[in-house]
């Protein structure tokens, strides 16, 4: 395992920054919709207002009700380490790091879920049950992806020095994918990032998987299982949430951004305005497309998964 | 050029997923036709160096028959019939998915132990031909509506053009018009049986057929 100073700063920026993806991603809605919108900056003064809260809990939940917000929080920063923001590797990162990312992600997610089981309501349980269901699928279209990337850079054969065991790193896989990447094997990654960005939509419940706007519909996936937190546990599943999305931006923006200067400071300014261009697009997705019927769901992210299936027997072909 | 060469593959790779995996009769006529016009433009970038005048030829037939002439008959064809949609498949739709996945790993496997009298550009042509005829023999075992078997058939006819198509400027054309009249008449005579079949019982489900009396 190897640390990396100066990419520390990745961290700070990406805990300031994620909420600012939500307010994005609303904007470019209510562009599309003809209205104003509510302010860049409302996720931030909703996570301000709910800190000032107080909490309640019901009477039947025990401490793993309270300690889920935490843990899922706690589990997002971790998974925030180790992911790569462009070239610039990530401050920690080993080999095999894409199973970690993938396992700390599942840990939200069991956290959200077993939270959400504590309550003992039946509405919650349904919610649990589908965000389950749908990540079974979605996991293993994000591992193949990434999967299928980290085969891309092992091509040339002066490559060996750098590549080292099978299993590269989520940075190292990063930093090979540069525009030389793209023209030879632009196809790959084309499929691979269609993949990751069907996962994208699907974890952070977006729409044509959940509708994070419903609170009212038997629909509801994600909304459903957060429904009896407030005050600050809802303000750390927010700010989770944020955070999240952030992640799955990040490993998007790398891929479609192919700046690999090595000079730090372009090389995160480009991959950020990546990260707001996705939200943009995030934002567009949302306002043309309908949320799709709750049975059609898995054959989309097996969809995804056959695409980053392709990506992988495409680039062992070559 | 290689790129496009690999994008265009993807994307024909792509039509026979999205055939495997949609119910809408409606939307597998128009993504066959788009596979036909694909394949048309294929000739175009995968030959070596200048392309002769008949391949182009070859090219503007097979975009105007697979493309516009193919699903405009099958459209017709389904309009007087009650079908819209697979209602329920042999094999179900994420599955049938899977298995075409399966399917481009044994065509990839396969393609690369047959012996080419002519070097491709891309390696990935003789898989996607073998591909796309495993993909059309699918469609026809594993869908109950008429309409869907003979797309299977016309996707199948694409897997052969497009193995063809590696030997294009070696092929001698009357070969290739002679198969796209017999697909054409085979597509011809297909719509009109869709349309006695459905005159006759109502429907166009071919698995019932097995039990008729006369």
């Amino acid at each position: 395992m190897t640390m990396n100073m100066t990419s520390l700063l990745h961290i700070p920026t990406a805990f300031i920054l994620a909420p600012l993806l939500l307010g994005i991603i609303n904007r470019t809605k209510a562009f599309f919709a003809g209205r104003k919108g509510q302010p860049l900056l409302q996720a931030y003064y909703d996570i301000a207002k709910l800190l000032q809260k107080s909490a309640v809990y019901s009477r039947t939940t025990s401490w793993v009700f309270r300690a889920g917000p935490v843990a899922s929080l706690a589990a997002v920063t971790t998974a925030l380490l180790v992911v790569p923001v462009g070239g610039s590797a990530a401050p920690f990162h080993f080999s095999g790091d894409l199973i970690f990312l993938a396992y700390l992600l599942g840990v939200v997610r069991f956290f959200t879920v077993i939270a959400a089981l504590d309550t003992g309501s039946p509405f919650e349980g349904m919610g649990a049950s589908r965000e389950v269901q749908f990540s079974v699928l979605a996991e293993p279209a994000l591992l193949l992806s990434l999967a299928a990337m980290s085969l891309i850079g092992k091509i040339p054969a002066a490559d060996s020095m750098l590549f080292q065991g099978f299993f590269a790193s989520l940075s190292e896989i990063y930093a090979r994918l540069t525009l030389a990447a793209w023209s030879h094997s632009g196809t790959v990654l084309l499929l691979a990032a269609s993949a990751i960005m069907i996962v994208l939509l699907t974890e952070n419940s977006r729409i044509p998987v959940d509708d994070p706007n419903t609170h009212l519909e038997l629909t509801m996936i994600h909304e459903v299982m957060v429904l009896d937190h407030s005050g600050p546990d809802f303000a750390m599943i927010l700010y989770a949430a944020a955070l999240k999305l952030w992640i799955f931006c990040a490993l998007l923006a790398g891929v479609l951004m192919p700046v690999r200067s090595g000079n730090f400071l372009l090389d995160t300014t480009t991959i950020i305005a990546g990260i707001f261009m996705i939200a943009i697009g995030i934002g567009v997705i949302e306002s043309i497309m309908a949320r799709l019927r709750l049975l059609r769901i898995p054959q989309l992210l097996s969809g995804a998964g056959v695409f980053a299936l392709l990506a992988i027997v495409l680039v062992l072909k070559k | 050029m290689e790129l496009w060469i690999d994008i265009l593959i993807v994307l024909l790779i792509l039509t026979n997923l999205k055939l495997m995996g949609s119910s809408r009769l409606s939307a597998c006529i128009r993504v066959v036709a788009l596979q036909g016009i694909l394949l048309g433009i294929l000739p175009l970038i995968a030959g070596h160096g200048q392309i002769p005048f008949r391949v182009m030829l070859l090219s503007a037939i097979t975009i105007a028959v697979k493309g516009m002439v193919f699903p405009w008959l099958l459209l017709r064809a389904l309009r007087t019939s009650n079908a819209r949609r697979e209602m329920e498949p042999f094999i179900g739709y994420s599955t049938s998915m899977l298995l075409s996945v399966g399917l481009i790993g044994l065509a990839i496997w396969m393609g690369g132990r047959l012996p080419l009298p002519v070097p491709l550009k891309s390696p990935l042509v003789v898989p996607l031909a073998l591909f796309t005829i495993m993909t059309g023999l699918l469609a026809i075992i594993s869908r109950r509506k008429a309409i869907t078997q003979v797309l299977g058939y016309l996707v199948m006819e694409n897997g052969i053009y497009a193995f063809g198509l590696t030997l294009a400027q070696k092929e001698p054309m009357l070969i290739e018009l002679g198969t796209l009249l017999d697909v054409f008449m085979a597509v011809f005579v297909m719509g009109i049986t869709i349309f006695h079949i459905n005159r006759e019982f109502d429907h166009i489900d071919t698995d019932l057929l097995t039990t008729l009396r006369d």
